[in-house]
Formats: structure tokens, C-alpha cells, sequence
């Protein structure tokens, strides 16, 4: 069994996020920059599928800037096989779409012939939590989104998602798109040995315009600002205090 | 303009306030009609009928949508799509499963827990757990769309829109059912509870999560959880407050032993008033908090909920 696992190069989720003063985006320039955490998750899991000798190999997918090679650089640290590299922006701030990100993976997808497409369910930059669901659609495959826990047997896969109401399991038809949650399980590091040994993994690049894929963005940014803030309140010095705070203001 | 709303359904029954929610969010937008899906769907779909500003309720009940799949669901919705410019629906996980396999059918890009509608194109929705407001306009010719349901206003009764029974689609037989487990509680809903006690890490266990359901049943309030708690397995998932859980604006949010990572912030900074309690004087969650007491749960917890009587 073949895994493609698409990987997103996001601002690192520890890093305090500032909107430009000019309305234009959110500064990227010098900023720490990681991997998607629920790629990571989804990752992982192609790891131990493979481990478990349930996969024969996992590639690792990444769109976007030059730069997302060194997301694929760490994806293929922390066991992906080979990494393909699919530049569609020069500007890092040049977010591309998740329709435009499903059709680059349908493309990929077409070449590779995987059984198994693992990606995070949402980005934390744009938190769209599309782009699963999208290529599914675009491949006509089943998709299983949300995915705490996962299992593979056969021609099926069997998954449990994180919904509204508790839990849901589900049975899906090989080849299908799985979109992982932060519990499905705990990522790795990365070893130096496997670090030095990433850097002769297989790593192709390849651009969207050369694959004849249009990024265009359909939803034109108008403009990006900071949400209204908060500002602290009072301390309270008790629970007495508390509650006549509370029954004073009405909020009991 | 047209509107085909996804009315929230589960096993059946309806989720009035989350598909009345999304029926004010739509209302600038067009006529709306409301898509009900389910096995079993008349009774929900009566009772959708009764929301202010519906015109029509479309009823498809199938076996085949009994558990709503991505799959099966999509596809009905999209051969229905022709009728209307804006397909919208509340932004629940039921939704965010299906709606972006809509948008991708109709070769659009779906626009994701919409937090204002500016006008029939353009809308506001927030990026980066909540840190940035964008406003986009879609150049789509079809709107799909998921409305943040926390920043809506539900929608009255009072209506009387017609209900039309619709033919199915097909089975596409690429997933099935296999179970569920929900949790069945007497507890007001997280999403639209008018108050919200959450616990964090700092509640320890499983055993002491129930200081946390003691204080929010005195208050007859929800119950919600940080995801430390959560991954801890003090709490189910389906407590989870942030930017992969649920998100929420009571009138008032108790945070206890909640330290305020951005991430729980993003699902609670809109509650109208905010009650931190942790030990820790320098917590972020302080910066957010209306009335912040700097304690020991432990303490603070029992003697609150006794001081309630
Ligand atoms: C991609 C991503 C998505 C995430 N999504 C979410 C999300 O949706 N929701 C979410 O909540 N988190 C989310 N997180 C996790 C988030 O970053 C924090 O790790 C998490 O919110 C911390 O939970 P906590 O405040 O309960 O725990 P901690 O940060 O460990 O805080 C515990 C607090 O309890 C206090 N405390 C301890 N003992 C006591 C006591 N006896 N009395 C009083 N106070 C006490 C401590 O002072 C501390 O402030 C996400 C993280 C990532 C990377």
C-alpha cells in the first residue's frame, strides 16, 4: 500500500501571530515557520502503517513556496520515503486556496496511484478544514474526516471521527482520504542520524504552472485586521467577592 | 437570490438552534429554502418549517442518509444546487464534513465558519485561531458557505413554510455506518448554553472533573474542557472549547485551571463575560478574563458552588 500524506509549511504554532498594520495579511517575513501540527499527526501515522509493514512507502506532498522544502525535508527526517515539492507562490504570504491544493493532490494523485491519502484536517493559518474533503470529492473517493483512531484491513479502512455529539466509526472504501485530529496519536521527533539521512531522500520539484494547474484564488482578500480585543478585568480577592462581582454586573 | 440551507439534523431530530442560527445568518442573502436529510426527516422537517424567514423545507428521507455520510449527502446537495446562488449551512462537524465536498462538486471554494455577512459576496470569517479578521469576496457563481453559529443570533418561530418531500439520489457505496457514541446528557448544549464551566489540566483526573459538573450544575450550565484535559481523559472530546473543538459565546464562561493557550482562546474569547480561576497569578487566560481569582480550585471550587445556594 502507497500513503500520500500532504504536508503545509504554516507559522510555527507557538509563534504570537501579528497582522500588518497596512490591512494586507499577516507578517510572515522572519517569522518561525513549521509544519501544520495536524499534518504532522497524519504523518505519523503513515509512519507507523508503514512500520507495522501495513504500507510500503509514504510520500510526503508539499505546496506553496520554495521554502516548503524544508517541511518535506522534516517529513522525510521523520520517515517519509520520498518528497515532492510543488511551488505555486512566490510570496509566502501568497496563500493558495484548498480547491487549488486539491486539484495540484488529484494530479499527484492520478500519477501515483496511492491507496491512502492521510492530511491534517485543518490548516492553523487559513483553518479552512477543506482540503481533504475537496480532493475526495474531486477523485470521487470516500472520505473519513476527524479521525481519532484508524484502521486499515484489506480493502477497507475503518475510522473513528470526533464529532459534535462524542464519537462516530465509520467504514470506508479503499482508496480514501483520511483527515486526522490531534488524538489519533502522539508525532515523533526527528533524530539527527535520520535528520543527515533525509538529505539524500528522493526530492522532486516540480511547479503548478508546469502542471497546468490554475491557483488563482477564488475568494479575493479584501482585507485582513486585528480582531476586537479584550481587555483585562479586576482581580477578585475571594469567592465571596466573586459572586457579589457576578450578581452585581448580572451575569448571574 | 436563492438560499439552500443544510438544516442540522441528527438521528432525526433537529438542532433548532444551530439551523436557526445559520437561517438569520442567510437572511440578507435570499429566499431560503431548508434541505432536510435522514432517515427519518418529516418531524424535523415540520419543525424547520416554523423558523422565521423559511420559505420552503425540501425533505429527502432515505436509509441512505440516516447518518448523514459525506458521500451520499454531497452528492443530493449538489444536484440540487442549480436552483440556488448561496448553499449555506450551520458550521458544525457535520457541516464541515460535507459542505467542502459540496464547493468541490460545484468547482467552488467553500467559505468556512463565516462570522459576518457583508453582502451576498463578501463576508468575514477568522484566520489564524481567531488572531485575524479577513474579509473575502468569493468569485465563485455558487456560495458555499458555513456560518459560525456562535456569532448569530438564532432566528424566531413563527413561520409557515411549505414542506415538499424530494426524490433521493444515489448510492454512491463508498462508506457505511458502523456506530456512534454520543454522549446523552440533561445538560444544556456547549454551543448554546447561556453559561459555560470549563475545566483545564489543572482539575488532575477524571475524579475531580466532577468539582467542575458539581459548579455547572448548580448554575445549570454546560460543561466544557481545555484539550489538555481532553487528551488527558478528564473529559470527552465533544467538550472541547478552542480552535479544534467547538466554539462558544455564552454570557458567562468559567474558566478553572484553564492556563489560556491562544488555541482554547479562539473558542471562547467571545463569551460576554469571562470568570478565570488558577493558581498561577501570571495565566494568560487573566488577560481575557472579566474577574479573574487567583486560587486554588480545590478551594475555590466546592466553596463557590456552595456559596450558590
Ligand atoms: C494545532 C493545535 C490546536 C489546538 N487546539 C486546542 C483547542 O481547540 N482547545 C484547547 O483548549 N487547546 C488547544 N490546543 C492546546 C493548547 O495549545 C494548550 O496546550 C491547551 O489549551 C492547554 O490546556 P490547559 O490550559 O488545560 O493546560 P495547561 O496549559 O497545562 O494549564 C493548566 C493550568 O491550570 C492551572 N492549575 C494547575 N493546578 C491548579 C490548581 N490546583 N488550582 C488552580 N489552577 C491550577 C495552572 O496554573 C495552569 O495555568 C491546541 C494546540 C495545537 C498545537
Amino acid at each position: 500500500m502507497k500513503i500520500l500524506v500532504p504536508v503545509k509549511r504554516v507559522i510555527d504554532y507557538n509563534v504570537k501571530v501579528r497582522v500588518k498594520g497596512d490591512g494586507t495579511g499577516v507578517d510572515l517575513a522572519n517569522v518561525k515557520m513549521s509544519m501544520n501540527p495536524f499534518d504532522e499527526v497524519a504523518l505519523e501515522e503513515a509512519i507507523r502503517l508503514k512500520e507495522a509493514e501495513q504500507a510500503d512507502e509514504v510520500i510526503a506532498v508539499s505546496i506553496g513556496v520554495q521554502k516548503a522544502q524544508e517541511t518535506l525535508r522534516t517529513a522525510l527526517a521523520l520517515g517519509a520515503d520520498r518528497g515532492i515539492l510543488v511551488v505555486a507562490a512566490d510570496d509566502v504570504h501568497n496563500d493558495i486556496e484548498p480547491l487549488a491544493v486539491a486539484r495540484i493532490l488529484k494530479a499527484i494523485v492520478d500519477e501515483e496511484q496511492p491507496n491512502l491519502v492521510l492530511a491534517g484536517k485543518q490548516a492553523i493559518d487559513n483553518d479552512m478544514n477543506a482540503t481533504g474533503q475537496m480532493l475526495a470529492a474531486l477523485l470521487g473517493w470516500s472520505q473519513a474526516t476527524f479521525a481519532s483512531e484508524l484502521s486499515v484491513k484489506d480493502e477497507h479502512a475503518v475510522v473513528t471521527r470526533e464529532v459534535d455529539g462524542g464519537l462516530q466509526t465509520i467504514r470506508v472504501k479503499l482508496p480514501t482520504i483520511v483527515t486526522v485530529d490531534l488524538r489519533l496519536n502522539e508525532p515523533r521527533y526527528a533524530s539527527l542520524p535520520n535528520i543527515i539521512k533525509a538529505k539524500r531522500k528522493p526530492l522532486e520539484e516540480r511547479t503548478a504552472a508546469d502542471m497546468n494547474i490554475d491557483v488563482d484564488p477564488r475568494l479575493e482578500i479584501l482585507s485582513t485586521t486585528e480582531p476586537a480585543t479584550r481587555t483585562a478585568g479586576i482581580r477578585v480577592n475571594s469567592v465571596d467577592e466573586l459572586v457579589e462581582k457576578l450578581k452585581e454586573t448580572g451575569a448571574l | 437570490m436563492a438560499v439552500l440551507l443544510l438544516a442540522e439534523i441528527t438521528n432525526g431530530e433537529l438542532s433548532l438552534d444551530a439551523t436557526a442560527k445559520a437561517v438569520s445568518a442567510s437572511r440578507e442573502l435570499g429566499e431560503i429554502t431548508v434541505l432536510a436529510v435522514g432517515a427519518e426527516c418529516a418531524d424535523a422537517a415540520s419543525q424547520a418549517a416554523a423558523i422565521e424567514n423559511v420559505t420552503k423545507v425540501l425533505c429527502a428521507e432515505d436509509s441512505l442518509y440516516g447518518k448523514r455520510l459525506a458521500e451520499p449527502t454531497s452528492m443530493l446537495i449538489a444536484s440540487l444546487a442549480q436552483d440556488y446562488d448561496h448553499i449555506v449551512a450551520p458550521a458544525t462537524t457535520d457541516a464541515k464534513n460535507i459542505m467542502p465536498r459540496v464547493a468541490a462538486l460545484l468547482d467552488a471554494m467553500v467559505i468556512s465558519d463565516v462570522s459576518a455577512v457583508i453582502d451576498h459576496e463578501t463576508f468575514e470569517r477568522l484566520i489564524y485561531a481567531g488572531n485575524a479578521v479577513q474579509t473575502v469576496k468569493s468569485r465563485d457563481a455558487k456560495k458555499v458557505i458555513t456560518f459560525r453559529t456562535s456569532t448569530f443570533d438564532a432566528a424566531g418561530s413563527g413561520g409557515r413554510a411549505t414542506v415538499e418531500d424530494i426524490a433521493v439520489s444515489d448510492n454512491p457505496q463508498l462508506s457505511e455506518w458502523v456506530e456512534d457514541k454520543l454522549a446523552s446528557s440533561d445538560r444544556p448544549e456547549l454551543t448554546s448554553a447561556g453559561i459555560v464551566v470549563s475545566g483545564g489540566r489543572g482539575i488532575g483526573s477524571e475524579e475531580n472533573f466532577a468539582l467542575v459538573e458539581k459548579l455547572a450544575d448548580k448554575l445549570g450550565a454546560a460543561v466544557g474542557a481545555s484539550r489538555a484535559a481532553v487528551d488527558s481523559g478528564y473529559a470527552p472530546n465533544d467538550w472541547q472549547v478552542g480552535q479544534t473543538g467547538k466554539v462558544v459565546a455564552p454570557d458567562l464562561y468559567i474558566a478553572i485551571g484553564i492556563s489560556g493557550a491562544i488555541q482554547h482562546l479562539a473558542g471562547m474569547k467571545d463569551s460576554k463575560t469571562i470568570v478565570a480561576i488558577n493558581k498561577d497569578e501570571e495565566a494568560p487566560i487573566f488577560q481575557v478574563a472579566d474577574f479573574g481569582l487567583v486560587a486554588d480550585l480545590f478551594q475555590a471550587i466546592p466553596e463557590l458552588t456552595d456559596k450558590l445556594d
